[in-house]
């Protein structure tokens, strides 16, 4: 019965983990990549450690599996937000169709400081390239 | 069943591979190769199942951590150097 269980898990994480990889073939900008990447391809290694749990029923194998869990948990955010920034930073262009971007005039690329929403901006002289 | 379950993992990293090669921009690349780490987790436990040797799990454990490891530097990099599509 447990087999059974870890087997679906299993199953269930290569198809998250596969639907990540499509994902990152085909959608059309680097951010949205990036979405598809971290949320899914984290889920995916999860479920399958989860079946391990499952299948080696033992004590140390839990604590393993749960470590790997826990460190894709912790790191997954913080490097897709470290590419994400410097991405954005360095001027990787937008999706053509892309509706708004909040960051787009209110950041200082020289001196790294946030703007006010609130003070006039001039979204002309903006350093990004979509500009 | 081990079949079903190595067949996605290995087209995803096809998948992921045709990224690595074709991607626009470096960061695309580094998100190819983070994906990869991630699926290479992922082989490594279901290889761990299907050859009933728990001892695998330590080598998934590693290649987690080293793969945070690779994609903080690349984006360290990214933001510090010197690259070829940059305005400033």
């Amino acid at each position: 019965m447990a087999e059974i269980i870890a087997n679906g898990l299993m199953l269930a994480g290569v198809i998250f983990i596969f639907i990540a990889a499509l994902g990152v073939l085909r959608l059309p900008d680097l951010f949205m990549r990036m979405h598809a990447n971290t949320k899914s391809a984290t889920i995916g290694v999860g479920l399958i450690m989860l079946g391990a749990v499952l299948y080696f029923n033992d004590i140390t194998v839990t604590t393993r599996a749960l470590a790997v869990v826990f460190f894709l948990l912790i790191t997954a955010p913080i490097s897709s937000h470290l590419i994400a920034r410097s991405a954005y930073f360095s001027g990787i262009p937008l999706w053509d169709h892309t509706l708004s971007d909040d960051l787009l005039g209110h950041y200082d690329l020289k001196k790294h400081t946030l703007k006010s929403f609130n003070e006039p901006i001039d979204r002309t002289k903006d350093t990004h390239n979509q500009v | 069943m081990t079949t079903i379950l190595y067949a996605f993992l290995i087209g995803a990293l096809f998948l992921a591979f045709i990224r690595l090669v074709r991607g626009p921009s470096l960061p695309d690349r580094v998100i190819a190769l983070d994906l990869i780490a991630s699926t290479v987790v992922g082989v490594i436990g279901i290889y761990a199942v299907t050859t009933n040797q728990e001892i695998y799990l330590d080598e998934a454990m590693v290649l987690a951590l080293i793969a945070f490891l690779g994609t903080s530097a690349f984006a360290h990099y990214i933001e510090k150097g010197r690259l070829p599509w940059r305005k400033l």
